[in-house]
This record gives C-alpha cells, sequence and structure tokens, in this order.
C-alpha cells in the first residue's frame, strides 16, 4: 500500500491525540492503529519507518516505535477452505 | 420451524379511530356513558372515551390523528344537566357526568345532518351497492338514514374537476364533505400548510395553494390529507386502478432511518398501497412521500430476477441457473484464497438489508473467509457516529427516542436536513417548534426549517464548509466561559479530571467566537447568543447528521457534540441528548451486527480474546483476531494487487463512495466482483457475477431504525427472483463448505441474541409483542431502552474529549476557489436506484448544482445553465440553480443520479478515526459547458456496453 497514503493517515491520527502531551498521545495513536488497521497496512507503515520514516510526525514515529510488529496474514491461522 | 406463524386467513389490519388525540394527563376521571362506569385520563374527549369503552360515536370531522374541530355536528351528545347537544368530540370529559350518546333526539338530528351531506354528494340513491367507492354512504347506514327529502340533484358545490396532477393520489371535489380534515392533516401532521378552505360558505371548496393543482402547490406529497379523509375524495390512484385492499400485513419502511411502520394492503399477490400505521412508534401514523408511495420500484421491468455470469466485464452478461452462479462464486473465492492468501478476499454489508441479512454477511466472512474483511456503507456514513459516541458516552447510538422530541425546549440541528431526509422526524420536530420550542441550525445552506410556514430558526449559523469543530469548541468556549455549565451533572456524572482538561482548552482565547469567526464566516455575536440558548433554554436536544460526520475531522466533530450535551446536563432523560439522524434504513442495524471489520456485533472488537471465543464456539471456527481492511483500504489493497474478490450485498459503492475514479480503479483490479442488488447498478458495471436480490416486501427479518427501534419487516409477496437475500448468503457459505442453516430469519435473531449481551431479550415473537424494541433488551431492560444513559453514562463516566480545529487538507485557492457541499432531497433516496424508478422522477429529473447569485454572475452563469463541476480529483457537469440558500463561496448539490456522478469530484480525503469519506468538502471550479465531460462520455459507453445481457435462446413452445 502507498506510503503516503498511510503517512498520511497515521499524521491524521497523531494529530488529534497530541492535544493530550506526548506521552498519552504516542500511546493512543499506537492503540488506534493497532485496533484499526490491517495486517498489510501496518506493515507497510513499519516498514516506511525502517526506511526513515520520512513525512512522520514526531508522535507517530513513537508511536509506531513501539507498535508490535504484524506480519500480513498474522492473524490466527486457519487453512483457507478447500 | 419458525416461530412466526404464516397468517392462515389473511385479513386487513383495522386500526380503531378513537376521534380525538390521547390525552397525556395523569389524573383519570371517571364518567357513565350509556350507563357503563369509564375511566379516562384528564382531557380526553367525550367521544374517544366513549370508543375506548367500544361505543362509537357517528362522525365526520374528528379523527385521532387530529385536534377535535367540531364542525361536522354528526357527533352529538347529551349529557345529563346540560342543555342543548354539545359535539362528543369537542366535550372533555369530567367527573362524574352522565352522558348518553343514543336517543331520538340525536337520531333525528343526525339524520337531517347526514341528509344534507348526501344531498350535495354524487349519488343518486344511498344504496352502497351502486357507490361502492363512495364512503360517505358508510356513515349514512351508520346513523340509520333511510331517505333524502331534498332529493339527489341538489345543488353542488363548486367543482373545478378531479385534480390528478399528484401521480399517486388524485382530489375530487365532488365527494368532499368540506370537513377540512386534510387541512389540518397537513397543517397539524405534516406541517406544510399546503391546503386552505377557499371560498365561504355552501360555495367553499377545499384548495391546493392558492388555487394551484397539487402538483404546483408546496404539497410534499406526504398523504396524511389523504388517509384523514373520511369521503374518498383525496385516494390513492392505486385503490381506483386495483380496486380496495383485501388484506394487509404491518411491515417497516426499506428507505430512510426514521422506520415508519406500515400496512402493506394487498389485493391477492399485488400491493394497492402503503398505510403509514398508527401503533408504529417511529411515525406514529405519518409518513412521506418515499414510504408511502415510491416502492413501485418493486415491479420495475429493469429489476434483474435471474443469476448473470460473466468471464469479463467488457463481455456481455449470461444467464445462468442459480447452481452455476454459486458455484462460480465459491470456486473463485477458493481459487483467489489459494493464490493470493486467506486476506484476499471479503465482503460489503447492506444497510438496506436486514439485520439479519447483514449478520450473515459477516458471519460468512469470518467464519467461511477466514478473515475480517468485512465492512459497510455505514462507513461511509455515520461511523464517527459510533467513534465519537461510543469514546464519550460509552455506546455507539442516538441517546433519545423520537418521542423524546415533544420535550424538548431548544433544538440544535447541524449538518442535516431534516425536511427532506427525515420527513417523519421533522414533521413531529416541526410541531414541537409551533408548540413554541427554539431552533438552532448550524448548516452551510440555509435549509427549509430556517425558515418555513409557522417556524423561524431562532439562530442559523451558516458555518463554511470544513469548519464544525471549530465552531463547537467555541459554543463551548461561551458555556465555560460565562459559567453556564450544569456543575452537579457534570461532578455526578462524568470524570472530572477530563472535564477541567477539556474546560482550561475550550477557555483558550483562540477558541473564542471572535477567534473563529473569520474562519468559520459566523458573526461571534451569535455563536454567543446560541450557546447561551442552548445551555439555558430548559431541554436542549441535538440533532446531526452527515454534515457532521463527514468530514476529516467527523470523529472530532461528535465528540465535541457530546462535550455540549454533557457540560449542559443535556443527557440522560427525555426531551435532550444527541441524535445522529441514520441515512439508510438499516445504518443501525447493520453497525450493531458487525458489520465493521474490527468487531463483532454489539460492538465488541475481534482482539477480545473472551468474546471472540464465544463466537468461535458457536461456529465452530477459528476466528482471525486481527482487524480486516475497511472499504477504502479493500479499493487499496486491491489497487496494490492484493486484494481480489468482494461479495457486495445490496450496495453500490461506484455511486455512492468518493472519488470514483479511484473506486472504479479498484474494482477492475478485481478478479471476481459479486453483486447482489436489485438493479444493475453502477457497481455492477465492474462486476463478474450479479445474484438477483430481493425487496423489503419479499422477505421477514428486522431493521433498526435511528432510535435504536427494532421492528419487524414482513414478506408480503414471494421473493421474485426465487431466494431472499439472507438465503442467497447461506448458498455462499455452503457452497464454500461451511453451511449454515436455518428455516427462517427469526432463528438468525435468535443466534444474534444469544451472542450479543445488548440483543440478549430480543426474539421475533418478542418484538411482535410489544410493537417495537429499543436496543438494549436484555434482563436489566427485558422491555428495551427508550432513552439511554438514564442513571449514569454506559461507560461508567462520562468522558470530555479534547477537540482541536484542525483545517482540512481540502483547501480553496486560486485553481479551486469554491467549497462544494453535497446532499439529498425529499422525494429521492440516496443512489436513487428506487426512486429514481418510480414517479417519485416529477419532483426530481436531475442533480442541479446550487450557487449562490454573486458567484453565478462572477462566471456569466445563468439559472439553468449547463456548468462544468471540476476538482482535484475529477470534473462533471450538471445544470446551475442560482439561489441565496447558499452561501457566496459555497456551491451545493445532491448525488441521487448517476449521470451527474457528483462523487467524481470528490477526494479520497476522510475521517482521521474511521476513515469516513470528506464528502461535504470539496474545493472546486465552476465554470460555464455546452455538454457532458469526457467522463461522462465515456462512462455512458462503458454502461451501455456492460449492461448487456445476451440473448438466451428460449426452447419454443
Ligand atoms: S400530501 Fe401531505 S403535503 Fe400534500 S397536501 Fe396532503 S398533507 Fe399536505
Ligand atoms: S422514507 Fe423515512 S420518513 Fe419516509 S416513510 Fe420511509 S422511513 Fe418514513
Ligand atoms: S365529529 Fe365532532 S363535530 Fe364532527
Amino acid at each position: 500500500m502507498s506510503p503516503d497514503k498511510l503517512v498520511y493517515m497515521a499524521n491524521q491520527i497523531g494529530r488529534f491525540f497530541v492535544t493530550q502531551g506526548q506521552e498519552k498521545a504516542a500511546a493512543g495513536t499506537a492503540d488506534h492503529i493497532r485496533k484499526f488497521w490491517e495486517p498489510r497496512m501496518r506493515t507497510a507503515i513499519i516498514a516506511h519507518l525502517k526506511a526513515g520514516g520520512a513525512g512522520l510526525d514526531p508522535v507517530v514515529r513513537l508511536a509506531l516505535e513501539r507498535l508490535p510488529e504484524a506480519k500480513p496474514e498474522a492473524g490466527r491461522q486457519q487453512a483457507p477452505p478447500q | 420451524m419458525s416461530l412466526v406463524q404464516e397468517p392462515t386467513t389473511r385479513t386487513l389490519v383495522r386500526e380503531i379511530d378513537y376521534g380525538t388525540p390521547r390525552s397525556k394527563a395523569e389524573k383519570t376521571v371517571t364518567l357513565s356513558i350509556d350507563g357503563r362506569q369509564i375511566s379516562v385520563p384528564e382531557g380526553t374527549s367525550i367521544m374517544r372515551a366513549a370508543m375506548e369503552a367500544g361505543i362509537e360515536i357517528p362522525k365526520l370531522c374528528a379523527t385521532d390523528m387530529l385536534e377535535a374541530f367540531g364542525s361536522c355536528r354528526l357527533c352529538l351528545v347529551e349529557i345529563e344537566g346540560r342543555a342543548g347537544t354539545p359535539a362528543s368530540c369537542t366535550t372533555p370529559v369530567a367527573d362524574g357526568m352522565v352522558v348518553h350518546t343514543k336517543s331520538e333526539r340525536l337520531d333525528r338530528i343526525r339524520k337531517g345532518v347526514m341528509e344534507l351531506y348526501v344531498s350535495d354528494h354524487p349519488v343518486d340513491t344511498l344504496d352502497r351497492a351502486k357507490h361502492p367507492d363512495v364512503d360517505l354512504l358508510a356513515t349514512a347506514a351508520a346513523v340509520g338514514l333511510e331517505d333524502v327529502r331534498y332529493g339527489f340533484d341538489g345543488a353542488r358545490h363548486r367543482n373545478p374537476g378531479i385534480d390528478e396532477s399528484n401521480p399517486y393520489f388524485s382530489f375530487d371535489p365532488a365527494k368532499c364533505i368540506v370537513c377540512s380534515r386534510c387541512v389540518r392533516a397537513c397543517e397539524e401532521v405534516q406541517g406544510t400548510f399546503a391546503l386552505t378552505v377557499s371560498g365561504r360558505g355552501f360555495d367553499s371548496i377545499i384548495a391546493a395553494g392558492m388555487d394551484e393543482k397539487f402538483i404546483e402547490s408546496e404539497c410534499v406529497s406526504c398523504g396524511a390529507c389523504v388517509q384523514a379523509c373520511p369521503t374518498g375524495s383525496l385516494i390513492e390512484k392505486a385503490v381506483i386502478e386495483q380496486g380496495k385492499p383485501e388484506w394487509s400485513e404491518v411491515t417497516t419502511c426499506g428507505y430512510c432511518g426514521v422506520g415508519c411502520a406500515f400496512k402493506a394492503e394487498m389485493r391477492g399477490d399485488q400491493v394497492v398501497r402503503m398505510v403509514p400505521y398508527k401503533d408504529g412508534k417511529a411515525n406514529r401514523g405519518h409518513s412521506c412521500v418515499k414510504g408511502r408511495f415510491a416502492w413501485g420500484y418493486a415491479n420495475h421491468k429493469e429489476r434483474i430476477l435471474k443469476p448473470m455470469l460473466r468471464e469479463k466485464i467488457t463481455e456481455p452478461w449470461r444467464e445462468v441457473s442459480w447452481e452455476e452462479a454459486i458455484a462460480r462464486v465459491a470456486s473463485e473465492f477458493k481459487r483467489i484464497q489459494a493464490k493470493y492468501g486467506r486476506s484476499s478476499i471479503g465482503a460489503i454489508t447492506s444497510s438496506r438489508c436486514t439485520d439479519e441479512e447483514t449478520f450473515l454477511v459477516q458471519k460468512l466472512v469470518r467464519a467461511a473467509f477466514g478473515n475480517n474483511n468485512v465492512d459497510t456503507c455505514a462507513r461511509v456514513c455515520h461511523s464517527p457516529t459510533g467513534y465519537g459516541l461510543s469514546t464519550t458516552f460509552g455506546t455507539s447510538a442516538g441517546t433519545q427516542d423520537f418521542d423524546s422530541v415533544e420535550h424538548t425546549d431548544v433544538a440544535i440541528v447541524m449538518g442535516a436536513n431534516p425536511t427532506d431526509a427525515h420527513p417523519v422526524f421533522a414533521s413531529r420536530l416541526k410541531k414541537r417548534l409551533r408548540q413554541g420550542a427554539k431552533l438552532i441550525v448550524i448548516d452551510p445552506r440555509r435549509i427549509d426549517l430556517v425558515r418555513s410556514p409557522h417556524i423561524e430558526a431562532a439562530y442559523h449559523l451558516p458555518i463554511l464548509p470544513g469548519t464544525n469543530v471549530a465552531i463547537l469548541t467555541a459554543l463551548a468556549h461561551v458555556i465555560v466561559t460565562e459559567g453556564l455549565i450544569k456543575e452537579q451533572f457534570v461532578r455526578e456524572r462524568c470524570e472530572w479530571d477530563a472535564f477541567q482538561d477539556w474546560a482550561a482548552f475550550v477557555a483558550e482565547e483562540r477558541n473564542s467566537p471572535e477567534a473563529v469567526a473569520k474562519a468559520t464566516g459566523v458573526p461571534a455575536e451569535d455563536i454567543r447568543g446560541a450557546a447561551r440558548l442552548y445551555a439555558t433554554g430548559g431541554n436542549g436536544a441535538i440533532y446531526y447528521g452527515l454534515g457532521v460526520t463527514e468530514h476529516s475531522q467527523g470523529s472530532t466533530a461528535v465528540m465535541a457534540l457530546a462535550n455540549l450535551a454533557m457540560a449542559t446536563g443535556n443527557v440522560g432523560r427525555p426531551g435532550v441528548g444527541v441524535n445522529p439522524m441514520r441515512g439508510q434504513n438499516n445504518v443501525q442495524g447493520s453497525c450493531d451486527m458487525g458489520s465493521f471489520p474490527h468487531e463483532f456485533s454489539g460492538y465488541r472488537h475481534i482482539a477480545n480474546d473472551a468474546v471472540r471465543a464465544m463466537f468461535e464456539a458457536a461456529w465452530g471456527k477459528t476466528l482471525d483476531n486481527e482487524p480486516g481492511l475497511r472499504i477504502n483500504n479493500m479499493l487499496d489493497a486491491a489497487c496494490d494487487g492484493s486484494f481480489k474478490a468482494l461479495y457486495i450485498q445490496g450496495e453500490d459503492i461506484l455511486q455512492s463512495d468518493p472519488n470514483t475514479h479511484h473506486v472504479a480503479a479498484g474494482l477492475a483490479a478485481m478478479e471476481c466482483v459479486v453483486s447482489q442488488d436489485l438493479f444493475l447498478n453502477e457497481t455492477a458495471n465492474y462486476a463478474h457475477v450479479f445474484l438477483p436480490g430481493s425487496t423489503f416486501l419479499e422477505k421477514d427479518g428486522t431493521y433498526i431504525n435511528a432510535e435504536r427501534r427494532i421492528q419487524l419487516v414482513r414478506k408480503v409477496v414471494e421473493p421474485k427472483a426465487g431466494y431472499a437475500d439472507w438465503e442467497i448468503t447461506c448458498l455462499i457459505s455452503e457452497a464454500m463448505g461451511y453451511p449454515m442453516r436455518y428455516n427462517h430469519p427469526s432463528e438468525i435473531m435468535d443466534e444474534i441474541a444469544r451472542l450479543t449481551p445488548t440483543f440478549a431479550g430480543v426474539s421475533f415473537k418478542r418484538i411482535e409483542e410489544l410493537g417495537s424494541i429499543q436496543w438494549p433488551c436484555n434482563e436489566k431492560a427485558p422491555e428495551g431502552t427508550p432513552v439511554m444513559h438514564m442513571n449514569g453514562f454506559v461507560r461508567g463516566k462520562g468522558r470530555f474529549m479534547v477537540t482541536e480545529y484542525i483545517a482540512t487538507d481540502e483547501k480553496v485557492g486560486p485553481r479551486y476557489p469554491l467549497l462544494l457541499t453535497t446532499g439529498r432531497i425529499l422525494s429521492q433516496y440516496n443512489v436513487g436506484a428506487q426512486t429514481r424508478r418510480t414517479a417519485n422522477v416529477v419532483w426530481h429529473e436531475e442533480d442541479r448544482l446550487e450557487i449562490h447569485p454573486h458567484d453565478a454572475e462572477e462566471r456569466g452563469i445563468r439559472d439553468g445553465d449547463w456548468v462544468k463541476l471540476a476538482s482535484r480529483a475529477g470534473e462533471t457537469t450538471l445544470r446551475a440553480r442560482i439561489t441565496e440558500r447558499v452561501a457566496p463561496g459555497v456551491i451545493y448539490t445532491t448525488f441521487h443520479h448517476p449521470n451527474t456522478q457528483a462523487n467524481v469530484v470528490t477526494t479520497d480525503y476522510a475521517d482521521w478515526a474511521t476513515s469516513c469519506p470528506e464528502y461535504k468538502v470539496t474545493a472546486v471550479q465552476v465554470s460555464p459547458s455546452n455538454g457532458p465531460t469526457e467522463w461522462q462520455e465515456q462512462y455512458n459507453e462503458l454502461v451501455r456496453k456492460s449492461r448487456r445481457v445476451a440473448a438466451t435462446v428460449e426452447a419454443a413452445e
């Protein structure tokens, strides 16, 4: 997924929480992304962070650093129906 | 087998007309009527008291939807100790009163009155068999009239001829007795004031507007006058054409979130008419033109009744058997999952289908697809409501029932246009406003409510699109800095720390009305006045719509509204609250049923192990604990190549979702798109399989309206294409190797109740007993919950949220200097697929672009000209309407017609929390044009091609 769009979305989330102060904002942003982003979106944004994270707001960086790695198809495995 | 019995003998549901409205008094009064002791609330009329005891007094001008009028003099009674014969409809009961409804004198007077009416009527005999369509003769028979001394050829009153201008009902002045029930219905029930009694005495007649035809008048075709007419002078054309109905069932309107209850009145297997049901608690016997009249799409010739397939979307469709179509869906979905992974497919549930149907689609995704890629079109309308209200109050739903408005003193209507989008609620609100409640409208456009007959908003704050959060925070600023907080409420019910943070934030000078006046375009004084009125004017209720949610700060704005309600103590009793006006009939239900990718029914996150374990046990499958893709993410993933197949139940995402080009690209990138719908809609242009769905007349189930009210939808005709939508989902699931078997939708509701604590007490049987149920319905609230948060918030303590205004990135500039906002109108519904296929098109043939005279003149645009509307995302053409309803700099259009495709110009910007698209703000330019854009032409060509159905070779008889 295009990192630009994900960066934009993540910053939008960060900007809502930022009024709550760095610490709370990073936690709030991380929690939001964890709860609502599908694994391939989380994987893509973390990859982007690792590649330098261009465009990410500081609070969002902080949030993403504490986000657990997500692998696509990382949910509890279940064989596709035969 | 099914809990709900098929009616063995089909009969007409008959409703009792008590003659005058119910009195709400608590004190009761006891009197004697015809020797019987009767106790009724104080203020009840004698007529109603008698009817409640089963004694029917003849009447013509009275009906219980309207206040008593006392003009026909047919309902006279004798009261011991009082002289004369007072009218029972206008005389209230009194303790110890002794009333007689029958006597020789009364008989004589009533016959005399009837005789006069009949002699003026177009009949030549009292024989009802000869004039089956003259309802007055039934009343004549009821009073025992046997002869008309004046003969039948007496002078008739003025008669300008039958008015057939309305597509759905006609008016025959010859049958009119000028009882003015229609005039009063239009005023009291609908609130439109379209009818008058013109002329005097014997010469008087009923007239629409200034002696106009109905269609030319202010009439909005709600039908209230037609129900009210006692003589059949106003009557549905369908009754004239098809004859009187023979049987009926009570059901729920399939159009908007008001959820009106109707009697579907039938002849054989044909619907004759839909008549609003007085016991419907959402509508109380009223309706709008859509539910009342615009159901003809169910029989429209363009309805698809056979499943269809094609290999490529450039090929014509091929009609196939159900078996073949279902087998194709299953084999494609399995093939795609095997090739691209378990997460490469998903589904979209419909806000128009029943709860049971949406529940099954999300079950299919979670249990049979093995992922959580399910979303609903509520994503694009009210998802911010879910997020905003659960964060602040703890649950994702409106706080009140509609009856609550009867106790409201100040109503804020924000980003909603109830007279067009929620007409029956609007009528109830207008009634309250005429009784003296005050109104604050916050909307870029001067909606009808701002000024309409006998109604004037105390404040209209015409904000610039995109500045909702700024103005709401400014309202809060006034409330905090002027000491208007209800401190006791806040201390008892809300988190005090969070309140203090919030109060300090809103009190900052940069949030004052003066500071935001420029950005919002609203004078500071008006913001202050409105805030004071809401905080101090008594019961304050907030009603809001998509103009609040469909913004990049949609969720923030919902929280800002919740903050205002908490700060002023306006939560937790009748007359107050925060009420989202839901767009489609079952938006509430589709959200409640777990249609979002991150949560199960009842708003429980899929990562919650205990909840998931319960579903796993019930469904016999291991379920994924990771959130799935939302609609817009699905489309992004499709463009990226990781999402390949989509099952769409009754939605037209191509027309209804923003940035049409992007949606089209996403759909085109998929290998298998399955569209289940009534018509070949715009999305179906990109589909490989088409599964014909069923209308609300063709299935059993439930809808949940904006009040959280669960109501039954009842089947009155067999599914025209063979299956109800829930059955189709079961077929797909079975073919994919996960059988879901139900004999009747009531069994699906039983499963929902077992798995969802807020629905624990709900079953079809229980809904039938109670008429309807507002969730939560469980041990704690066995009859449901009309008003929420009565003794504390669902989340415990209410939570104030800091709502920083962040201007949208969709900004005007030299290339795109105007702000476009979008909306809807009364006669059309959503993408219009249904209403465009009814006679409702007489009111709205095309989408028009509303533009202020100043902006129009600058561009050399005249009223009715074709104009080009262009944004960063795309361009389209439509015709202009010049009006001062919109402020300079703001333009407005509807999105009911696919030719216009207003969403070609809307952008990808979306709510930060829920990705609900920012429909309500797009920077655009408007310029004169002489015809359709290239995109419109290409698109029309595509539509033409993709709607081809290959001729099937039919065996000769
Ligand atoms: S249909 Fe409704 S709006 Fe029209 S005249 Fe009758 S009551 Fe009034
Ligand atoms: S469209 Fe809405 S207001 Fe109109 S009849 Fe249906 S539910 Fe009622
Ligand atoms: S019904 Fe009472 S006066 Fe007409």
